[in-house]
């Protein structure tokens, strides 16, 4: 049986969750030794098998060594620009995947890094670096090859600014510290609940479930011990907005926490952080130790006695299923990130199977409004099913991406007339999880009952080419599917087979309805959120832009996958040629 | 009890309080398509292949509660060619090659292809690297044919009080693996008497030196249909064994 986790002496990070332990050992190894697995193991009294299944399941742990400058170019269609990691693995002489063997380097790509309003971005040792030009890449390979510590390079090459282009009700409204906390202890929890509910706020993370009744069905659920869980696994390409609430609006996103452990009645609170956010980590420590030197966190917050509760932060090692609320839960037990079963839901058995609210950054944000203005205030603003504003993350073929906070119910023009997006042939609503719209249907609004969003928009302009777009997407759906279903494991990589097969000029008319049976099995069969709409770009392209993937058909019945003049590449490079006479056509 | 019942079908069938839609079928004598189920353990919904209908949303049998009036849909062609797709998928996924796997005939997934009416295996295959194990003194690895149903995962824990198997890595990567420091089975402490070491709906852990001991034709699945597999009633299958416990 699990048992809580114990926290180190500052008390708000986790030092022997396993996660932490094994990012340790990667930092000091560049790898996990295999000889360091079974006295960890040991230590953490878990099964050695489960400390291997965690290392083999997130993308951060390698089982060998990585280069001592360690670079990982996002591959995202907003943040990511995989031609300058091309063109720096061509200056530092090294293949993508593959450390140069003087253990100097290695070069990879990782989905989404959550940068999509900085330009192309990368992870270097799990530090964020921005603004990526041909210039930079030079200067890069530069340090790298004079050995130049990274603490040495450039510091504003580091600096990742908010972009707050068009602040709106909660990003405009400045609140005092713990000013929602005040508000609601003289309220009580029951009327807090009320004006929540009042207010009409659905979860921000997209699925938009009513927030008061999550926490009133947590508040009731029989037990002693609850919990309260903030998902900052933005994981979801082209999301950018908690990255840049848990910078600058983090007091907020803790009190949010603490005021639904005073609505439900928890003692700890843990705010799982995706690992490509890491370097928030000083930020939000500080925020915390503020917090509890104010006393809104702690024991007897704001001298009510038996009001206690406190916050730890995990921080995931690159995993997008983990922003799923349940795969979130069974990381920060320590596991793979695999969603559970439901029902049972959350509310009920939650982290260590007991009652817990798993609430998004934003979500978190609202509260602490709507604890200080009211449920009225917040309600003024929205639709009648989708109350208040949204915070967007916008990003792609615009003149100023950044984020924009709108009522619900904005329509998705406007979004376009505001970040100068008015060239754009096509829109990822909510990122590839969500809704693939072209111009005639820029008219739909922002909102949970027409075109819902957990905040990511993508421009994509007239020039892009938007098969490479879905096939983008769907090798992220391949490398990020958990593998615990046959629909969405199988169907995953599948998929991204046919694209691939379509995109390189070799797919028939039979293939591309193939995929769209194979998509269609898939969205209604999977397990989680994460199958059931991996194909949703696929069909949505289908659908919307259908010339896209007819165009690039062969006029014939059937074409095998099997392509002999692929299957050389092998030869080719064990022989070192690549002249014509070495490819069959 | 009248308020104690939902239709399969159509039929109408009693359940008891905490009886998931497939314990209520089985027990009712309806089939329901299963590869990661077994009575008796903790379900799991991880294959899909008792995917059902209910109410007009999808479910997987196992583990969906049953509730009072619920109207499932099991037995459609709809259902069983979604069924026939994601069996088709398991095949190309791993390394199935049944002419010369010591399994065939009594393979549940093999079954299950005929059971569909599966002539091929539709997709592209993946050809995957898996390692064999053959470490153990009497039990047999092949990572070939593991199609991650974790019903070895759960025998073991559950039944066998050990904790032998593990599933590791992500998406298409995901792999059985063994608890111990060197990751090899003869390492553990399976005994051919476990559960684990037998309940392998496909040729993926087999009891060594008794291979080919029942000739082709005598097999569970020459004599059975798939469709008797944990039924209730009327028909209790007669499993052949290849091997003394």
């Amino acid at each position: 049986m699990q048992t809580e986790l114990r926290s180190s002496l500052a008390g708000n990070q986790c030092s022997d969750h396993l996660l932490h332990r094994l990012h340790d050992l990667q930092s000091r190894f560049q790898h996990i030794p295999a000889q360091e697995i079974p006295p960890l193991a040991t230590e953490l009294q878990l099964p050695i098998s489960q400390v291997e299944a965690v290392i083999d399941f997130y993308s951060f742990f390698h089982r060998s060594p990585r280069g001592r400058i360690d670079l990982l170019f996002s591959n995202c269609t907003s943040c990511g620009d995989l031609s300058l990691m091309q063109q720096l693995c061509t200056s530092l002489d090294v293949s993508p995947g593959i450390t140069r063997a003087d253990g100097a380097v290695s070069i990879d790509e990782t989905s989404c890094i959550g940068m999509c309003d900085q330009g192309a971005s990368l992870l270097v040792n799990g530090r964020i670096m921005t603004r990526l030009n041909p210039q930079r890449l030079q200067q890069i390979a530069g340090l790298v090859n004079a050995g130049t510590p990274l603490d040495a390079w450039p510091a504003e090459w580091f600096a990742v600014p908010d972009h707050v282009r068009h602040p709106g009700l909660l990003l405009n409204d400045a609140l005092q510290p713990g000013a929602g906390l005040r508000a609601a202890i003289q309220r009580g929890a029951e009327n807090l609940l009320a004006e929540i509910n009042q207010s009409g706020l659905r979860g921000r993370g997209g699925a938009g479930f009513n927030t008061s009744l999550k926490w009133q069905l947590c508040r009731d659920a029989p037990a002693t011990t609850r919990y309260v869980v903030c998902n900052a696994d933005e994981g979801e390409p082209g999301t950018f907005k908690d990255r840049v609430l848990l910078n600058t609006y983090a007091q907020q996103v803790f009190e949010g926490m603490t005021l639904c452990a005073y609505a439900i009645g928890a003692k700890h609170g843990y705010l799982y952080l995706r690992g490509e956010y890491r370097y928030l980590l000083p930020t939000l420590e500080a925020t915390l130790a503020e917090q509890r030197a104010a006393n809104l966190l702690g024991e007897n917050i704001l001298q009510q006695p038996g009001f206690n509760f406190d916050i730890s932060i995990v921080v995931g090692a690159g995993a997008y299923i983990c922003g799923e609320e349940s795969a979130l839960l069974e990381s920060l037990e320590q596991k793979r990130g695999v969603p559970r079963v439901r029902p049972p839901f959350p509310v009920t058995h939650g982290y260590l199977g007991q009652p817990t609210v798993v609430d998004n950054v934003e979500t978190l944000v609202a509260a602490t409004h709507i604890a200080v203005q009211g449920g009225q205030w917040f309600k003024a603003q929205g639709t009648e099913k989708s109350a208040g504003s949204k915070v967007l993350s916008v990003s792609g073929d615009c003149a100023t991406p950044g984020i924009y906070e709108f009522p619900f119910g904005t329509s998705l023009q406007q979004v376009l007339d505001a970040c100068g997006g008015q060239d754009a042939q096509a829109v990822q609503v909510g990122g590839p999880s969500g809704t693939l719209v072209g111009q005639a249907e820029f008219g739909r609004k922002l909102a949970f009952e027409d075109l819902a969003t957990g905040g990511s928009i993508m421009v994509y302009g007239a020039q892009r080419d938007l098969l490479a777009v879905v096939r983008n997407f769907s090798h992220f759906f391949a490398h990020e599917s958990c593998g615990f279903c046959t629909p969405c494991r199988v169907g995953t990589p599948l998929l991204r087979k046919y694209v691939d097969k379509i995109a390189s000029g070799h797919g028939t008319p039979y293939d591309q309805e193939e995929m769209a049976r194979l998509a269609k099995v898939m969205k209604r069969r999977s397990h989680c959120g994460l199958g059931q709409t991996a194909a949703n770009p696929l069909l949505d392209l289908l659908e919307r832009f259908p010339h896209v993937c007819t165009d690039r058909l062969l006029h014939q019945d059937y074409e095998p996958f099997f392509n002999l003049d692929a299957a050389l590449a092998t030869t080719r490079t064990l022989t070192h040629r690549d002249d014509a006479e070495a490819h069959l056509s | 009890m009248t308020n104690n019942t939902l239709f399969i079908d159509g039929q109408e069938i009693p359940f008891e309080a905490g009886q998931t839609i497939m314990d209520a079928a089985l027990a009712a004598g309806i089939y329901i398509p299963h590869l990661c189920h077994k009575p008796g353990l903790s379900p799991h919904g991880s294959c899909k292949l008792c995917t059902v209908d209910v109410d007009g949303r999808s479910a997987s049998a196992c583990t969906l509660p049953a509730s009072n009036g619920m109207q499932v849909d099991n037995n459609t062609p709809a259902l069983n060619e979604v069924r026939k797709t994601l069996t088709q998928m398991l095949f190309v996924e791993g390394n199935h090659l049944c002419p010369t796997c010591s399994k065939s005939g009594d393979c549940t997934l093999q079954a299950l292809g005929y059971h569909f009416g599966m002539l091929d295996g539709h997709f592209p295959p993946f050809y995957p690297r898996r390692e064999v194990d053959a470490s153990h003194p009497s039990v047999m690895l092949d990572r070939d044919r593991c199609i991650l149903c974790e019903l070895c995962v759960r025998a073991s824990r559950e039944v066998d009080g050990k904790n032998v198997f593990a599933i590791s890595g992500r998406g298409a990567q995901s792999h059985l693996i063994v608890n111990t420091v060197s990751g090899k089975l003869g390492d553990s402490d399976l005994q051919t008497g476990d559960m684990a070491a037998h309940i392998c709906p496909v040729g993926a852990i087999l009891i060594k030196d008794h291979g080919y001991e029942v000739p082709i034709g005598m097999r569970t699945f020459d004599l059975h249909s798939v469709a008797e597999s944990d039924v209730a009633s009327p028909v209790t299958l007669k499993k052949t064994e290849h091997h003394d416990a």
